[in-house]
């Protein structure tokens, strides 16, 4: 694995690889000291083109964790802001010897971009890209899901697959980079995914994907599922009317106190309910569902800490890249070579 | 005249068997109790994958000499991956466990288990991981092999067997805890030579 693009193209074993090593990595978290030496030497740098809280953080702890130096780079304040190409941002950062870059990009495809070209050596993980993936906040969900799943089964996290679990995933899918990450993932691990949402706010070519599509919230919930995972209702990338009003759609695709009550009545005592976010509270989920015992969302964030150090390690460790001869030479090549004019890709 | 096996061009020669492995450990276990003049304090943790069950094996032959000792209590898994000095030398390597005794190992005697010390790096690894853990009163390091060819100033208190080998011979440790197939117990030491 040199970088981390997407959840499409990760097979069964590398997923469950990088959840395992995340089990250990929980347990340093755990401790007095928590830290690893084992990426000491090694820059990290987050490079976000759009704004995020808690993925930044969760990075910038899980590279600090592994002892890495990391170099924060938002975009308010820096040359981006005066024109300055991806290009340049990532030939920049290559000068600086950036092992690995944290991208999150409002277009889609930013990432595999950065990593397809010849303009940075490092490993390239996506933080999020448009409305396309976003890999790490997936991977910490399906964590998550597993070691409740592991609970009920009796059984440790540890090898466990989702084999035989059904997951609701609910609103704002089409323009939800987590729910597509999610969709591949969890169904590569085993995992049965329902997706529920206002045909508005389904993509084109949804009856493609591995997953049952409801038009109707309360059906949904009517096939038992054992995690109801709450999308973000994405205001910000919303340039038409999708519904009618807020009030509408959180009476009919919220998760309200209402249908928190019908999963009591229901029996379905081992549901979880996810969110990834920053939460609408009132809006796609109420307070009463937010901060409930079924809720997750805090064990969430906790575990990304851990999902992404994992992901580093992996990336970061290991002779298959940075110190593997080359057979076109491109090593020898020193970095700071200027580019000849007029010569705009090798 | 040496006889390579004819296919895999490598010699194995077993310099251990299980009899003569069982004998090594119960001195071992003596040798520990003897060092640390009783079981008082006592804490064995064993390097993955086969210090783990070394350790384990230890305790219940420490157990077995006195009564006061639960082996399980005494003993825990120290995984060194992370403090590894050859990450990026090597394929990636997945981190295993790492589980203390109930009791935890401040001001306690650790005995640190393995199954074959060769450069001494692993130890060195695994005294960074227990600085990050505690501060034990002392630590003592068993092995089951001393293979030589040390690389750093490490030393073993307790070894099952000095084997002088060549750096070009594999030394390999079989446990039935790890290596045994359908019940069936392997315990052995094989020299493997690539002629």
């Amino acid at each position: 694995m040199k970088h981390l693009l997407s959840t499409r193209d990760l097979s069964a074993t590398s997923a469950l690889r990088l959840l395992d090593v995340a089990e250990e990595m929980s347990a340093v978290g755990e401790r007095e000291i928590k830290k690893l030496p084992a990426l000491r030497g090694r820059t990290v740098v987050n490079l976000f083109f759009e704004d995020s809280t808690r993925t930044r953080i969760s990075f910038e702890a899980a590279a600090k964790r592994l002892s890495a130096d990391v170099i924060n780079f938002a975009v308010k304040g820096s040359s981006v802001s005066k024109g300055e190409s991806l290009k340049d941002t990532a030939q920049t950062l290559e000068a600086m010897s950036a092992d690995a870059v944290v991208i999150r990009h409002p277009a889609s495809g930013a990432p595999a971009r950065l990593a397809a070209s010849d303009w940075i050596d490092a490993a390239v993980i996506n933080a999020g890209d448009g409305t396309h993936e976003h890999p790490t906040q997936a991977l910490l969900d399906a964590f998550t899901l597993r070691r409740h799943w592991a609970r009920i089964g009796g059984t440790p996290s540890a090898g466990t697959t989702l084999a035989g679990m059904k997951v609701l995933i609910v609103g704002d899918v089409l323009h939800s980079r987590v729910a597509r990450s999610n969709v591949w993932l969890l169904t590569t691990l085993g995992a049965e995914v329902l997706l529920a949402g206002p045909p508005t706010l389904l993509p084109v070519g949804i009856a493609s994907w591995p997953c049952t599509v409801f038009y109707d919230l309360d059906e949904a919930i009517a096939q038992r599922p054992d995690a109801v995972m709450m999308l973000r209702l994405q205001a910000e990338r919303m340039n038409a009317a999708f519904f009618p009003s807020t009030r509408e759609y959180s009476r009919r695709w919220g998760f309200d106190d209402g249908r928190l009550a019908l999963l009591d009545i229901m029996g379905l005592d081992d549901t979880v309910i996810m969110h990834p976010g920053p939460m609408n509270r009132g809006l796609e989920i109420s307070a009463a569902a937010a901060d409930s015992p079924r809720s997750t969302i805090l064990a969430q964030v906790r575990n990304g800490v851990s999902v992404r150090m994992a992901a580093l390690y992996l990336l970061l460790s290991g002779d298959q890249h940075d110190d593997e001869p080359r057979d076109d030479g491109t090593r020898a090549l020193p970095h700071d070579l200027p580019i000849p004019e007029g010569r705009t890709t090798r | 005249m040496t006889m390579p096996a004819p296919e895999s061009g490598i010699t194995k020669r077993v310099v251990l068997a299980a009899a003569d492995m069982d004998r090594a450990l119960t001195r071992i276990a003596h040798e520990i109790l003897e060092a640390n003049k009783g079981s008082a304090d006592l804490i064995l943790l064993g390097i993955p994958r086969r210090g783990f069950p070394l350790a384990q094996r230890l305790a219940r032959k420490i157990a077995a000499v006195d009564d006061a000792v639960d082996p399980d209590l005494i003993t825990g898994q120290l995984d060194v991956t992370m403090y590894r000095d050859d990450l990026r030398r090597n394929p990636t390597r997945s981190p295993q466990a790492t589980q203390l005794p109930p009791s935890g190992i401040d001001d306690r005697v650790v005995v640190l288990v393995d199954d074959v010390l060769y450069s001494g790096r692993t130890i060195r690894a695994a005294l960074d991981a227990l600085a990050d853990l505690g501060r034990p009163r002392i630590v003592r390091l068993a092995v089951l092999v001393d293979r030589g060819h040390r690389e750093l100033p490490i030393r073993a208190d307790h070894v099952g067997k000095n084997l002088p080998t060549s750096s070009r011979e594999r030394v390999r440790v079989h446990l039935g805890e790890i290596d045994g197939l359908d019940g069936v117990a392997a315990d052995e030491v094989v020299i493997e030579d690539r002629a």
